[in-house]
């Protein structure tokens, strides 16, 4: 299991990367493990707004339902969409090609509520 | 949590462990993907050591089997197997069963893990005079090798010539040098075996099936790929798509009840559900839209409820969305559309008749 270097991670076991204003927003190498093969997502569109912490989208794998949430307040400006027919990118490469969506953030300085790869290591190991 | 013997050999081999209705459980070992694609085209090794095991021996041994059940036991010569619900008086299903003959008057009732307890509890009240029923489940280890090459790689630990042991047929013999019960049964509609032996050999059993599958592309198998695998072959798993409130009609067990067999508990309300009808039956879907429904999502036609989910998952061999509903009766017909509730969308669907896979 990997942790990403230079991404930030929420508690929800998102993770962040700052290009710009720009918010990349994917789930972590520990989150995909524990969710098994993932079979099924279901995105925002283009154009949706949320506020940090709302549920904006759905992962399931063969045995689980699993809501994503935003770490950051934004609207969504892009979503990964190879995932509707190659879901397993999540698990293959989810720092990479398994990528959610991309997010114009309202508030940079909600990142800095977030962990940082060394703080989100520690996090998982007292999980 | 209770675990069976081979909780450390799980943990070893790294397998995700979950609570399955008091016991820890593997539920993958590397993906159930992969696990459910080895158990199809080559084979699979499922340790389900939780399930019990109840012993009913006496002089009226099968007099109390034949009350207890909705099948008939009474066709069975020893070395034989039957599939049978168990009901209460009003025709609900308290749980689904294998019944062995081990000798004239001495079988083996193997049932689901979370309704071991009640179930004993039930059979040892409904026996007839001296007949006495044992709770063994914690004796026995129970480990099912399934797929296509199961045949090849359990031949190698026996000597009895299992192409001679036939479907819902078992023989007493040794496997790994093991003392065990041969079954061919399973919940995978593969080729398959279950072995059942002393708990204090587990591990002895397990390590020689393991080595003995290492050329034939075996692979152990959590209970994630069980579910997928029964799924397809549309095998009802109890708690799921049968519990109390249903009789063995409803959920397409039709075939395991024995109206003319002579009484059995249930057997009035069977029988009029029977004569009289009843409004709902356990139907297959697939799904044609986008979602994979889940256990307790809703079914519409046409705007108006006429069912709920009662298992559903992603089927790995159809790479579809499949599940299992009770449905109003009148519209169930292959290909018949349907609507499911995914969350707060309508998800369109098709009925299915027959086995998935």
């Amino acid at each position: 299991m990997s942790v990403k270097e230079g991404l930030i991670y929420s508690e929800d076991h998102e993770w962040v990367k700052k290009e710009g204003n720009t918010a990349v927003i994917g789930i972590s190498d520990f989150a995909q493990e524990e969710l098994g093969d993932i079979v099924f997502v279901e995105l925002p569109d283009a154009g949706d707004e949320f506020n940090q912490n709302d549920s904006f989208g759905v992962l399931e794998s063969v045995k689980a339902v699993s809501d994503v949430f935003v770490p950051v307040s934004g609207k969504v400006v892009e979503v990964n969409e190879e995932l509707f027919d190659n879901p397993e990118l999540i698990n293959e490469d989810p720092y990479g090609d398994g990528w959610l969506i991309k997010m114009e953030m309202s508030d940079e300085s909600e990142l800095e509520e977030l962990l940082s790869a060394e703080e989100y290591t520690e996090f998982i190991e007292e999980a | 949590m209770k675990k069976t013997p081979l909780n450390e050999t799980h943990k070893k081999l790294g397998a995700k462990m979950i609570d399955f209705g008091g016991w820890e459980m593997p539920v993958e070992y590397s993906s159930i993907i992969e696990e459910h694609k080895a158990v199809r085209e080559k084979c699979g090794i499922f340790d389900v050591s939780h399930m019990g095991e109840i012993i009913v021996s006496g002089k009226k041994a099968e007099d109390s089997i034949q009350r207890l059940i909705t099948n008939d036991a009474a066709k069975l010569s020893r070395g034989e197997i039957l599939y049978t619900p168990m009901c209460n008086e009003e025709g609900g299903i308290i749980d689904d069963l294998l019944v062995y003959k081990l000798e004239d008057n001495k079988f083996m009732l193997v049932v689901n893990a979370s309704n071991t307890e009640k179930d004993y509890k039930w059979i040892s009240s409904h026996l007839l005079e001296e007949t006495a029923a044992e709770n063994k489940s914690e004796d026995y280890a129970l480990i099912a090798l399934q797929g296509p090459e199961s045949r090849n790689i359990l031949q190698k630990l026996t000597n009895i010539n299992l192409a001679e042991l036939k479907y819902y047929k078992f023989e007493i013999s040794e496997a790994a040098e093991v003392d065990a019960i041969i079954s061919r049964t399973g919940y995978t509609g593969e080729l398959g075996y279950e072995l059942y032996f002393s708990a204090l050999k587990a591990e002895k059993v397990w390590d020689s099936l393991m080595e003995a599958g290492e050329n034939y592309g075996l692979k152990p198998a959590g209970l994630g790929a069980r579910n997928t695998l029964r799924l397809e072959k549309k095998m009802n798993l109890y708690g799921n798509d049968m519990t109390e409130k249903n009789h063995p009609l409803e959920a397409g067990l039709g075939w395991t009840v024995k109206l003319d067999k002579g009484d059995f508990i249930g057997r009035e309300k069977i029988k009029k559900y029977k004569e009289n009808g009843y409004p709902n039956k356990l139907a297959g879907f697939k799904i044609t839209g986008r979602g994979i429904a889940r256990h307790g999502y809703e079914v519409y036609d046409k705007g108006k409820k006429i069912g709920v989910v009662t298992s559903g998952s992603y089927s790995p061999t159809l790479e579809e969305n499949i599940g299992l509903a009770y449905l109003d009766k009148t519209i169930i017909e292959d290909g018949r559309e349907i609507e499911i509730k995914v969350r707060n969308r309508f998800v369109k669907a098709e009925i299915v008749e027959g086995a998935f896979v």
